[in-house]
């Protein structure tokens, strides 16, 4: 048996979350006594091939496919690779570019598929653990096949280090090009505007539970009180009511203020991955259930419309 | 032009609730339109005000309470609406990422559509899967994580701005048809108006099971079955300032400046 796990890369680096899929791998294929196979497709393949070569890896296969991702490529490459190799669990990335794939390797696969899995087991079935409404409650899902694909969460595994014995062995995949109908032409950087939050000391967030543009001036208030830069969670930079280089998070920026403090925010996992490498988290929510506060050094389980102008007022 | 809108009803939870089983006791829950399907909504209402002679439609797999929510997005100007319901899905506790496709699928094969637009993710289940997996049962072209679009129909090519980590985007061309999951943020939603509420009224909503679909009872069968629901335990060691705002607001005034803040 063999557990297949997938790299990622960008723009000429491995990303991290490929380190963690290895991690993944290995705690599966211990597991079930199987192999572990990890695959990188496109980029650097020599280069990455290297790195990739983690103890407890027995194969490592590089594909040559383009520098940067292309799904219609990495779909073909993996499928071909999955014949090959014939994987029980692929273990795939869910990142932006894992859900721009991952669905159509499992639906050509016709194997079952899912997604953003936070936890794996295997007693007779694969038992995969997901999070459901926006992480307040999680969930077990059982696979009842012999083959699965799986999308693992950035960030939930430790990741791999160190040097192994793998082979390195380059795989050749045909790509039809005819099938191929998305080209990526470029990248763009988001302009950055005259703040950076990353360099803040103290950031004072604030998210959804502000509710009107209107009320945004009792945070402000209470930045300008404590000298700390405002910033925040991601429906008020899509609202318009902040500019985007004010947004904290996975799409936003990854910020390691010593002080950071999250008013009536939920804790999302797209914005904790932004903002968990803060000395001291400080939550303000109403909802005693809100995962902000299973990161949380400090909290208070109010009405941010109450504390928040009290907080405010004993700095001024 | 056709746009096929996939839409959602999501179930909202209360801050305080139990658990029934393998879902939430309905007491606690209320339900909403996704809120990136009110982004791609709002994406195909927008299309379909700029080009001419565009029809915009929704679709949705869901009971018939979600009736309430297809007619927000009616209101906020789809044309019209199918819901695909059948007792038989009541049993399942979730709908995977194939069965999705396979449903919302046969529709849009009785629909033809030029492009097709999902959110992202839905906000209760958070699968993340079923555009993509919609587009390859499909054979279309797709690119998930839209936060820009650029449509040129007479070239065939969707032009693309695709949200990456870290404030990158990519930028990419798609062939049409294609299906495309859309970002929260590609867009201003707009409110639905008095009137578009009682136009909405009037809109065609078909009801769909899976007969009139010609799908048998096998397109439910999924080898994924959800076994437990529960609360996680929290890692968390937060310390938390209790009392009236006025005494939390003290102590964490207190903390801050021990920490130097506002000094
Ligand atoms: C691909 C992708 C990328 C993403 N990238 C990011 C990102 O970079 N950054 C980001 O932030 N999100 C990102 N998201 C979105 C993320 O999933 C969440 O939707 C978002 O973080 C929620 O923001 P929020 O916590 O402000 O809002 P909500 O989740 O709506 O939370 C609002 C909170 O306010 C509390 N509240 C309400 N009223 C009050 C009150 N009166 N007093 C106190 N508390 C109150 C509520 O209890 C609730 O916990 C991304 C999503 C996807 C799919
Ligand atoms: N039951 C459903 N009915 C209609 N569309 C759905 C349904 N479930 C998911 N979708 C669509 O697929 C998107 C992604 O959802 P998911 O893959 O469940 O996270 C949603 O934003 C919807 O557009």
């Amino acid at each position: 048996m063999t557990v297949l796990a997938v790299a990622e890369h960008r723009r000429g680096e491995l990303r991290d979350v490929s380190d963690q899929l290895v991690a993944a791998g290995y705690d599966l294929a211990d597991e079930t006594d199987s192999e572990l196979h990890v695959a990188v497709v496109g980029g650097d393949t020599a280069e990455y091939g290297d790195r990739l070569n983690r103890p407890s890896v027995d194969v490592v296969h590089t594909v040559e496919a383009g520098a940067e991702f292309n799904h219609d490529v990495s779909v073909q490459a993996v499928e071909q690779l999955v014949d090959a190799v014939d994987p029980t669990v692929l273990l795939l990335p869910h990142t932006v570019n894992g859900m721009d794939y991952a669905p159509a390797v499992a639906s050509q696969l016709d194997r079952p598929l899912v997604t953003d899995a936070v936890d794996l087991a295997v007693d007779d079935d694969l038992t995969v653990t997901r999070e459901l409404y926006g992480s307040k409650v999680e969930t077990t899902v059982d696979v009842h096949a012999d083959r699965a694909v799986v999308t693992v969460r950035p960030g939930e595994w430790p990741p791999a280090d160190g040097n192994g014995e793998a082979s390195v062995e380059a795989f050749d995949a045909t790509i039809d090009e005819s099938q191929v109908r998305s080209t990526v032409t470029g990248f763009e950087e988001a302009v950055s505007g005259d703040v950076d939050i990353t360099d803040a000391d103290v950031l004072v967030s604030v998210g959804r539970g502000i509710e009107e543009e209107e009320n945004l001036d009792l945070v402000r208030d209470l930045a300008d009180a404590l000298g700390a830069t405002l910033s925040a969670s991601r429906p008020i930079v899509d609202n318009g009511w902040l500019p985007a280089d004010r947004q904290v998070g996975q799409s936003g920026k990854v910020v390691t203020p010593d002080v950071y403090l999250a008013i009536g925010i939920s804790g999302a996992v797209q914005h904790v991955a932004g903002m968990k490498g803060a000395d001291t988290i400080v939550a303000i929510n109403k909802d005693p259930n809100a995962p902000i506060f299973d990161i949380a050094d400090y909290g208070i389980v109010d009405d941010l419309f109450d504390v928040v102008p009290a907080l405010t007022e004993e700095f001024q | 032009m056709k746009i096929l809108v996939t839409v959602k009803e999501v179930t909202v939870v209360d801050d305080e609730f139990e658990i029934d089983g393998l879902s939430i006791d309905d007491r606690y829950v209320t339900y909403d339109l996704n809120e990136w399907d009110e982004y791609a909504v709002e994406e195909a209402v927008t299309i379909a005000e700029d080009v001419e002679d565009v029809e915009v439609v929704t679709v949705t797999v869901g009971p018939e309470r979600a009736d309430e929510t297809i007619r927000q997005a009616l209101a906020k100007g789809a044309d019209r609406a199918v819901r695909v319901w059948d007792d038989r899905l009541a049993e399942a506790s979730m709908l995977d990422p194939a069965t999705k496709a396979r449903l919302l699928g046969a529709v849009a094969e009785e629909e033809d559509p030029d492009l097709v637009l999902t959110g992202v993710q839905s906000g209760d289940d958070s699968l993340g899967a079923t555009g993509v997996s919609l587009a390859e049962r499909l054979e279309m072209g797709w690119a998930a994580v839209v936060n820009q679009l650029d449509l040129s129909a007479d070239e065939g090519v969707a032009h693309v701005h695709r949200e990456l980590e870290g404030g990158v985007d990519e930028i990419s061309d798609v062939e049409l048809p294609a299906v495309l999951t859309i970002q929260t943020g590609i867009n201003d939603p707009r409110y639905a108006s008095l009137r578009g509420i009682r136009q909405a009224q009037s809109k065609d909503l078909a009801v769909k099971s899976l007969d009139d679909l010609g799908l048998g009872p096998d397109a439910l069968d999924s080898p994924i079955e959800q076994t437990a629901l529960y609360e996680p335990e929290t890692e968390g060691e937060a310390t938390l300032f209790e009392g009236g705002a006025g005494e939390t607001a003290g102590e964490l005034a207190g903390l801050l400046r021990e920490k130097g803040v506002g000094q």
